[in-house]
């Protein structure tokens, strides 16, 4: 383990992370532990996220230096060993709305707290939720959406998984004016304010 | 447009503010009857009324619209872009229909021929990448490159037409070979410096642009008799004459993008803040110029990136604030109005907007998220305040407990006046019901 990329990443200096990275590989060390070390960093990013001692551009910059780590660590890696996980969830913004910040934030922190996301993008139609589900076997959904145009389309996307008799699968809205009003017309299971609400809703549902 | 005093340079602050307000409310509108005359009197006097921090009549309403007239009319939002008798019939009917305090402007549907014609490319409309019945919508990218810093601050208006422009607007990408204007200087030169207006994607791009100027027009001609009807035929005001935005925003919303700005604050954290003072009194200009042409003092300012949970306080006091607070003192300076939406939640950053440099009076604050008994406390007596009422609460919800959302929030925040009722965020779909609800509410109970 190195505390020193570790630190660099959690305080947001690039030049050091990707200099401590280099030489980790220069030196033969295990890029799987380089990668464990990205996580552990994104874990404490996460956590500040959480308390409220970090945000948007943190979140995303710390984002920023993990995937040009990656760049430089997967060559070096023989095999993507798959760790252990610690549920599945489909995310996705709903039809008719392309909005993705916020959506791509709430996968990422789940990604951090251990979960497997499937991340399928902006204006996916309600059958490509179910596909999606049917396809990975993940037990919990996640609709995000910007404008009140999107309650709709939510709403078809819950009624969509009932039709599919699928009423195991457990749903979760979010996105700025979501709220318990538009969790009970959509018939969701839950709705969050943000990402941290995503996390604890994920983990409330998995027994974690 | 605002007949400028000839002692415009002498007067204070309340006084240039005192001259555009009056400007604004004795218009020369050839009103229809004498109702409508009236009624305009009335509706510009309590927004007159509530910027003097002082109670009118009864609390105004102005809600935001966003697609929601084309909703209650059952005509899709693209058919209202491309076809301007729809359009007019959608809002006749809107206005006419609903008679809340401010003008429902068609101009915010936009011209779908000319976006057509520019080829834009950095936003999503009805039709043209998202479904027909919805509103437009950004798309997130990097307009602006990380190393454009230097170019744009150089230059604002040539970035703007020489790489922004041609990026965004495929119909002038032409232009990314145009030299910059301020070359044309002494004779000789004036042929040289022109060279690149003969090349063939330059002169295209000029035709786009000849052509995408006739579809403005029609579109102008079109909608100066659908906001005439609103205004003469029934008084109602309009309430926005300028427009402009935070220097953060310009960059993170279609320049730089979220990512991209987010990045810069740790890359290059002075050119992202040379960059927004350089925009600084680019974004009065814009604002003071939209409300003197348009003889109407309010210069609505949408804010984006600085809600809470977008960026720390520290943050927010580094990167969003200082350049917000020069756009606005430059505003009140020049005697308009800063109408601010202020999207998502502003708990954190109430005790930071309420900054002492900023005279009371001068500026009006409509909230979405933003816990409205804290603004009354840090608001009250200082700014113009108002919004808040759930925009899911529209479509959810009913008729009832909209009226009761509305009287609850009035008893607890408007007693004082200097209060606007309106809707949090951008309402595009709702059951008319409840919006009459929230207007009829204004009207009936905001009686002061």
């Amino acid at each position: 383990m190195s505390q020193g990329l570790i630190d660099a990443i959690t305080e947001m200096n690039e030049e050091a992370a990707l200099k401590i990275t280099r030489q980790l590989l220069d030196s033969g060390s295990d890029p799987l532990g380089i990668l464990d070390d990205c996580r552990q960093a994104m874990e404490i990013v996460g956590k500040r996220f959480e308390s409220g001692e970090c945000f948007i551009p943190e979140l995303i910059y710390a984002g920023e230096i993990l995937s040009q780590i990656s760049v430089l660590v997967k060559p070096h890696v023989k095999q993507e060993e798959g760790g252990k996980k610690a549920g599945k969830v489909v995310i996705g913004t709903v039809q008719g709305d392309i909005h993705d910040i916020a959506k791509d934030i709430v996968a990422f922190m789940l990604d951090v707290n251990g979960f497997e996301v499937i991340n399928l993008g902006v204006d996916v139609p309600p059958a490509k939720f179910v596909e999606a589900v049917t396809r990975t076997g993940a037990k919990i959904v996640g609709l995000s959406g910007f404008l009140t145009l999107a309650f709709d389309p939510m709403k078809q996307t819950v009624a969509a998984f009932k039709a599919a008799g699928m009423d195991d699968v457990k749903i979760m809205i979010g996105g700025g004016p979501v709220d318990e009003n538009v969790r009970q017309y959509t018939g969701a299971d839950a709705w969050g304010q943000d990402a941290m609400a995503a996390v604890a809703l994920a983990k409330q549902w998995t027994g974690g | 447009m605002f007949p400028t005093p000839e002692n415009w340079n002498t007067l204070s602050l309340k006084e240039k503010q005192a001259s555009r307000l009056k400007a604004w409310a004795e218009a020369p509108v050839p009103f229809a009857t004498p109702e409508a005359a009236q009624g305009y009197k009335q509706r510009t006097q309590m927004l007159i009324d509530v910027v003097h921090l002082s109670k009118p009549v009864r609390v105004p309403v102005i809600p935001w619209w966003g697609v929601f007239p084309m909703h209650y009319a059952g005509v899709t939002v693209e058919e209202a872009m491309y076809d301007y008798e729809k359009l007019g019939n959608v809002f006749r009917k809107f206005n006419a229909d609903f008679l809340p305090d401010g003008l429902v402007s068609c101009g915010l549907v936009g011209p779908g021929k000319v976006f057509d014609i520019l080829g834009v490319k950095n936003y999503r409309w009805p039709g043209r990448g998202v479904p027909a019945d919805t509103s437009y919508q950004c798309v997130e990218g990097e307009f602006m490159a990380a190393e454009d810093y230097d170019a744009l601050m150089r230059d604002p208006s040539g970035y703007f037409q020489r790489t922004y422009l041609p990026r965004v607007l495929g119909g002038l990408e032409g232009w990314n070979m145009l030299g910059p204007w301020t070359d044309v200087v002494e004779l000789p030169f004036v042929g040289l410096a022109l060279i690149p207006t003969g090349l063939p994607p330059v002169q295209q791009a000029f035709k786009t642009l000849l052509e995408a100027g006739q579809a403005i027009f029609e579109w102008l001609n079109a909608m100066g008799p659908i906001e005439g009807a609103s205004v003469a035929g029934l008084g109602l005001p309009s309430t926005i004459g300028g427009f402009t935005k935070a220097p953060f925003d310009i960059l993170g919303d279609t320049l730089r993008g979220t990512r991209g700005i987010m990045h810069d604050m740790y890359r290059q954290p002075n050119k992202l803040l040379a960059a927004m003072e350089r925009l600084v009194p680019v974004a009065i200009d814009q604002g003071v110029r939209g409300a003197t042409g348009g003889n109407n003092p309010f210069v609505f300012i949408p804010l984006h990136k600085g809600a809470d949970g977008f960026m720390s306080d520290k943050d927010f006091k580094k990167f969003y604030w200082p350049t917000l607070k020069a756009v606005l003192l430059g505003l009140i300076e020049a005697g308009t109005v800063p109408y601010l939406f202020v999207e998502g939640g502003y708990n954190q950053r109430l005790d930071v907007i309420t900054d002492p440099d900023i005279p009371a009076g001068h500026t009006v604050w409509m909230f979405d998220k933003t816990d409205m008994q804290e603004v009354k406390k840090k608001l009250g007596g200082w700014a113009t305040f108002g919004g808040n009422v759930p925009v899911s609460l529209f479509k959810t919800g009913t008729a009832q407990e909209v009226t009761d959302y509305v009287k609850k929030l009035i008893d607890e925040v408007a007693g004082d006046g200097g209060f606007i009722l309106a809707n949090g965020a951008v309402l595009d779909d709702a059951i008319a019901e409840n919006v009459h609800a929230m207007i009829d509410t204004a009207k009936q109970y905001g009686v002061y």
